[in-house]
This record gives structure tokens, C-alpha cells and sequence, in this order.
């Protein structure tokens, strides 16, 4: 999937040498594919090509895990794991909205586990209708973003002390509301119980999706092509968009395939896929989007180029605080209960950090401008690829914590040496 | 005079608490001249320039465009007029490509979705007809030489057809290449019929590319020179003050320069 902001429409095969009167038209597809590789690899080479390195490890990672545990690439045990990436990755996606313009929300952890209490509380405790608490504990969520936005944005606070001072409010709030009651435990036919549980049994329903995705790219890049050959500029040829197809459709319907070895397409997955679209869009298609690249990229030039600096701040701490509240529902829907030894694990960060290196890991970029909802998917799933397989061999939780810290570390520091390799090619 | 100037300043007084940044300044530029404006440091050519843009706008004096009075006291009444500025620090998002810097807050788009291919032919033909050489304009600008910046800056300014162009030190950053690309990108967009108003310490190319020189000395006019008939050693011994009289530097042909 693509990364590295807005360049041309789609990802990686961007980056080749066009010449400006668009000479890959001229060529067979050997050549372009030939010199398609070459550019991988120089990216590669310039830290560049960052997902094409965390597939190769995550690919180890599966290698390693299924040999100490034959289980670990078990239709249901993959399929578990697409389910439970689910909530983080959510979190992780609200993460990458911050993060595009250069700031850091730390409280989304706390966030999270507020909305799970404040949807069982209501729900459970004052009989609340379920759609009506899922509304108002995802609102709680665009609140308390909205609130540390203003702080940010317009008294000027430092957004990672905002956010410091959010992780404890909101936690001690959570702590505070479950303090009466303590464990709730919300009706496991329920709404939200159904987020994490359901699954499409039919067979079907995971290879529309797979067929539906592959078909609905392939569709948007010929109509890109055309459009681009229409009006006399240069366009990915043939057999890099065939090629490009061919990759997705092999993981869309080999993903498809395990899940309906198990239990069918989990809903879970496809609401994440689904918001993953629509964020990916929103941010590389829309003028909206541009806006958030661009403070990213320069904030006194955005505001010379007559974008509302402080409104675009307080929107992506909206966006953070309601993905983490609507990934906390996924939290508190695969444990079907809210209670204090989850939120002081809520406080306890491991959401929070398991978030920023899903974003990380998959090549967004803490130094902000840089990156993609899809490099969550990515991330979140080597994360929670490395929790599933220590799950699996009983690892203690005080070494899960040190290895997913250094996950976390490792995948920083690539970033920061990434962007250093890309400062000493761009400014001569 | 057939046309007035676009531009006149006359008489700009700026003060910055107790400093005198600008006292009695006069200004003048025609459509397809280009104007230098040299000085030492703290002389106040940045100061003026802020003036023009509105950045911070002056304590006392007139503003003409094309013979009327007008006001500038917001960024955006000299955005309005026709003004615009290349700062020095160029203001670029690294990380977005070309035509997203060019188009940045004047997108083109239908119903808030960007028209990437609209805005990529329109970035590449306004690349070609100012010969500015980018190797892709689908690459991050972090990515292009500074030479290369300043030009996509440059042309980025021209997106709203200003009449005015106000380019702050432009080549003080550049190789000797670069500045000569650069020369050749001010020549073509005056040739255009505008208006330039260029800050420089670089005397080679004020008498390679400007028509006339205003020298600033602490924050007064003190001198305007015909670069076809001036020496670098007499702009020179003006920006520095080894001639103080600014009347006796008065180009020729040029009268109602100083009203």
C-alpha cells in the first residue's frame, strides 16, 4: 500500500524517472517493469521503500512463530488475529491524523477505555438503548479530542502535554465512573458484543469483498491512466498496474480463503477496511486532506497559503479522540465488559503505544507530513502478529512489555534515519 | 508619461518603537521593468517590502496603483491589488510534491476532491512556458535543488497573475548556475509585462538583470540609477555612504522619479 503522502494517486510505481513528454509510452512493459524494480530497489536503498522491509519482517515474524508453534498460521488463530487488530488499528488510524501535522495525541489509550466505560455504564447500568450509548460514547470520544485541540491550537499548550495531562484525566474519569459498579458486563448478544463476535458465515461475503477491492482498484487505475494519456502526461503502463492487481488480488483472496476456513469474513475486518478507505481518500484525494499534508509539511507555509492553521488542529484531535473512542467499543466488545483492571491497563499505555508503532511501524512519520491510514493496517498487524505468537507460547506479560518497547524504539528510530537519508538527498 | 507606474510609493514612514526604519521613501515600478532595491543590511529593504505585502503596513505615506490611491493594510489587500511575494525563506511544504506547493490554498477540485490531473497539466505547461527544468513535478520539492525551489516558488507566486512581483533576495542561496537560470526566470517573467520589485546584495546581478536601482540608506532613498549608464563602483559607494547626496545620483531621463 502506498505511503509518503500525496504524490501520484496510488504508491510506490510513482516514483519513476518520467520525463516530462511521458516516455514510458514508448517502451514495452519488460522495460518499464525492469526499470519499476530498479526504482524499488533504489528505494529501498534510501529508506524509502519502508513497507517493502516491515513485509519481509513480518513475513520472518511468521516464519519464527509458526515454527516454535504449528498453530500460529491456523485459519483460526489468523483469524482471531484479524479480529483483535482491530481496536488498536482504529486507535492507530486516529494516530496517523495527528501525527500527518507533526503532533502527538498520548491520551488516546485513556480515551478509549473512557468510551468502553461510558457505553457500559449507560448501557448496562442506566438501561440506556445500546445504538443511543454507542452514540453518545463515541461523541464523549469527538469531545474530549475537541477539547485538547483547543488547549493545543489556540492557548498554545504543547500537544504532547496536553494529551499527558488527558491520559490521566480521562483514565481517572473511566476509574471514577466504573468505581460504583466495578467489572460491568455488557449482553454478549448485543450490539457492540456483536462487533468483535459476529461473523459472515456465507463464504461469499469474503470473496465479494476480495473481488470488490481488487476490481475497484484495478478500475480507479485505468480510469487514472486514461485520464493522465488524455491529456498528454505520463501514466503507469499496463503491466505495472496488471502487476500491481495481481498482488492485491493474491492477498485479498488468499486473506479471504483462511477466513472462511474458520469462521467467514469477521465484521470487525471490514468495518477497519472500510474506515481505512475512506481515511486514505479523505486525506490523499480531497482539498481537506491536502490541508492536513500540508501543515505537516510547513506550517508557516500553510498559513501563508491562507489555510486555518488552528482549525485543522482542532479537527485532527477530533479525529484521534473519535477513532480512539470507536476503537475502544472494539476493546471493550472482544472482552464484552468494561472494568478497572482494563482501564488502569488502558492508563498503563500499552494501547497507546501499541498504536503509535502500528502507525510507525507501517512508515508514517513522527516528524509529521508523512504517511497513510493503510500503513496501519501494516503496522498493526506485525504488532499484533508478535502479541498473538507470544500469547501462543505463554510469554509473561513483563517480557511482551519490553519486546513491544523495542518494536516501538526500532521502529522510531528507522523512521528518524529514514528522514535524516532523505534530507541528505534533498538539499544538496 | 503614457502609463503611470503600477506601483507608487511615495513618502513611506515606518517606525519600530524608538528606530526610524523608513523615513520619506519613494518607490516606483512600471509594468515589464524590474526594479532593484539594494542596500546594507538593517538599510530597510526588508522593512519596505512588508510595507508592499501588508505584512505591516507603514505609519506615513501614499500608495499608488496605476495612478489611484490605495491602501494596503492586510497581506491580503496587496494579494487583491496584484501584489506577490517570494520571501526568503520561500514558505514551501517539503514534504508535498510540485503541484501541490503550486496549487497549495487554490486547489482545483469539484466538490472538495482534488483534480490531480487538471492541476498536473496545468503545473507542467506553466514549468514549460517559463523553461524552468524540474525533473518531475510529481516529486516532493524537498527533493529539488535550491535553485529548483526558488523557481517552483517563484512560478508558485505567479499562479494568481499578480502584477506585482516582490522577490526577496532570491539568489543568495544559489550556485552560479542556479542564479543564471534564475536571471533567465526574472527576464522571462518581466518580458511577461510584470511588474518586479528585487532585493539583492549582488551587484552582478542587479547590472545583469535589473533596470533600475534604488538604494536604501538607513531606511531613506539615497539614490536611483539607470543600470545601462551606472557603475557597480557608484551603487556601491551608495549603499555604503561614501556618497551621501542622493540628488546628485539621479538617473537620467528619469525626472519625475522624485516628485
Amino acid at each position: 500500500m502506498s505511503r509518503g503522502g500525496p504524490h501520484r494517486d496510488g504508491g510506490p510505481g510513482s516514483a519513476g524517472p518520467v520525463t516530462a513528454d511521458g516516455e514510458r509510452r514508448t517502451r514495452g512493459w519488460q522495460d518499464n517493469l525492469r526499470e519499476y524494480a530498479l526504482d524499488v530497489r533504489a528505494g529501498v536503498r534510501d529508506g524509502e521503500r519502508g513497507p517493502l522491509l516491515v513485509i519481509a519482517g513480518l513475513i520472518v515474524i511468521w516464519i519464527v512463530f509458526q515454527g516454535l508453534d504449528d498453530k500460529f498460521l491456523s485459519p483460526r488463530n489468523l483469524s482471531n488475529l484479524s479480529v483483535d487488530i482491530v481496536g488498536t488499528g482504529l486507535v492507530a488510524v486516529g494516530i496517523v491524523f495527528v501525527l500527518l501535522i507533526r503532533e502527538i495525541d498520548l491520551s488516546v489509550g485513556s480515551v478509549s477505555g473512557l468510551a468502553g466505560a461510558a457505553f457500559a455504564v449507560l448501557n448496562v447500568n442506566h438501561g440506556v438503548p445500546e445504538w443511543l450509548a454507542v452514540i453518545v460514547a463515541v461523541a464523549v470520544g469527538t469531545a474530549v479530542g475537541a477539547f485538547h485541540g483547543v488547549f493545543h491550537a489556540w492557548l498554545g499548550v504543547p500537544a504532547f502535554v496536553v494529551t499527558l495531562a488527558g491520559l490521566l484525566i480521562w483514565n481517572g474519569l473511566t476509574l471514577y465512573l466504573l468505581g460504583a459498579s466495578g467489572t460491568i458486563n455488557i449482553d454478549e448478544e448485543g450490539l457492540v458484543a456483536s462487533l468483535t463476535s459476529h461473523h459472515f458465515g456465507d463464504d461469499l461475503a469474503a470473496y465479494a469483498v476480495a473481488a470488490l477491492g481488487t476490481a475497484g482498484y484495478v478500475l480507479a487505475a485505468r480510469r487514472r491512466r486514461s485520464r493522465h494519456r488524455a491529456a498528454g502526461m505520463p501514466f503507469r503502463s499496463e503491466g505495472e498496474i496488471w502487476l500491481r492487481t495481481g498482488l492485491l488480488a493474491v492477498v485479498a483472496f488468499a486473506a479471504a480463503v483462511t477466513l472462511n476456513r474458520f469462521q467467514g469474513l469477521p465484521l470487525a475486518l471490514l468495518i477497519f477496511l472500510v474506515v481505512l478507505v475512506v481515511s486514505d481518500y479523505v486525506l490523499r484525494r480531497t482539498r481537506y486532506g491536502r490541508r492536513v499534508f500540508a501543515l505537516g509539511g510547513g506550517v508557516e507555509a500553510a498559513r501563508r497559503a491562507g489555510i486555518g492553521v488552528e482549525r485543522v488542529r482542532v479537527a485532527m484531535f477530533m479525529v484521534s479522540g473519535t477513532l480512539a473512542a470507536v476503537g475502544g467499543l472494539f476493546v471493550a466488545s472482544g472482552l464484552t465488559s468494561a472494568s478497572p483492571t482494563t482501564a488502569r491497563a488502558a492508563g498503563s499505555g500499552m494501547l497507546l503505544i501499541n498504536a503509535i508503532a502500528a502507525a510507525v511501524i507501517g512508515g508514517t512519520s513522527l516528524f509529521g507530513g508523512r504517511g497513510s491510514p493503510w500503513s496501519v493496517l501494516l503496522g498493526v498487524v506485525v504488532i499484533q502478529s508478535i502479541a498473538s505468537g507470544m500469547g501462543l507460547l505463554g510469554v509473561q506479560d513483563a517480557v511482551q512489555f519490553m519486546i513491544t518497547g523495542g518494536v516501538l524504539l526500532a521502529a522510531v528510530a528507522a523512521d528518524a534515519l529514514s528522514r535524516r537519508a532523505q534530507a541528505r538527498r534533498g538539499r544538496p | 508619461m503614457a502609463h503611470p507606474p503600477v506601483l507608487a510609493l511615495r513618502g513611506i514612514t515606518k517606525r519600530f518603537g524608538g528606530v526610524q526604519a523608513l523615513v520619506d521613501v519613494d518607490l516606483q515600478v512600471r509594468a515589464g521593468e524590474v526594479v532593484a532595491l539594494a542596500g546594507d543590511n538593517g538599510a530597510g529593504k526588508s522593512t519596505l517590502i512588508k510595507v508592499i505585502s501588508g505584512v505591516s503596513p507603514a505609519d506615513r505615506g501614499v500608495i499608488e496603483w496605476e495612478g489611484h490611491l490605495v491602501q494596503i493594510k492586510r497581506p491580503h489587500d496587496a494579494h487583491a491589488l496584484g501584489i506577490a511575494t517570494v520571501y526568503q525563506d520561500l514558505a514551501m511544504c517539503d514534504n508535498l510534491d510540485v503541484v501541490g506547493n503550486l496549487f497549495l490554498g487554490r486547489e482545483i477540485d469539484r466538490v472538495g476532491i482534488l483534480d490531480e490531473v487538471e492541476m498536473e497539466r496545468r503545473a507542467r505547461d506553466l514549468m514549460h512556458a517559463l523553461s524552468i527544468r524540474i525533473p518531475d513535478v510529481r516529486v516532493p520539492v524537498a527533493a529539488l535543488s535550491a535553485g529548483q525551489r526558488q523557481a517552483v516558488a517563484i512560478s508558485r507566486s505567479l499562479m494568481g497573475a499578480p502584477k506585482v512581483l516582490l522577490l526577496d533576495e532570491p539568489t543568495a542561496a544559489l550556485g552560479v548556475e542556479q542564479t543564471s537560470h534564475l536571471l533567465d526566470l526574472i527576464e522571462e517573467v518581466r518580458d511577461r509585462g510584470m511588474a518586479i520589485i528585487l532585493i539583492s546584495h549582488n551587484m552582478g546581478d542587479i547590472k545583469a538583470v535589473a533596470d533600475r536601482v534604488a538604494v536604501l540608506r538607513l531606511g531613506r532613498n539615497n539614490g536611483l540609477f539607470d543600470v545601462s549608464t551606472v557603475t557597480q563602483e557608484q551603487i556601491i559607494s551608495s549603499v555604503t555612504g561614501a556618497a551621501d547626496n542622493a540628488v546628485a545620483h539621479r538617473s537620467k531621463g528619469d525626472e519625475e522619479a522624485w516628485p
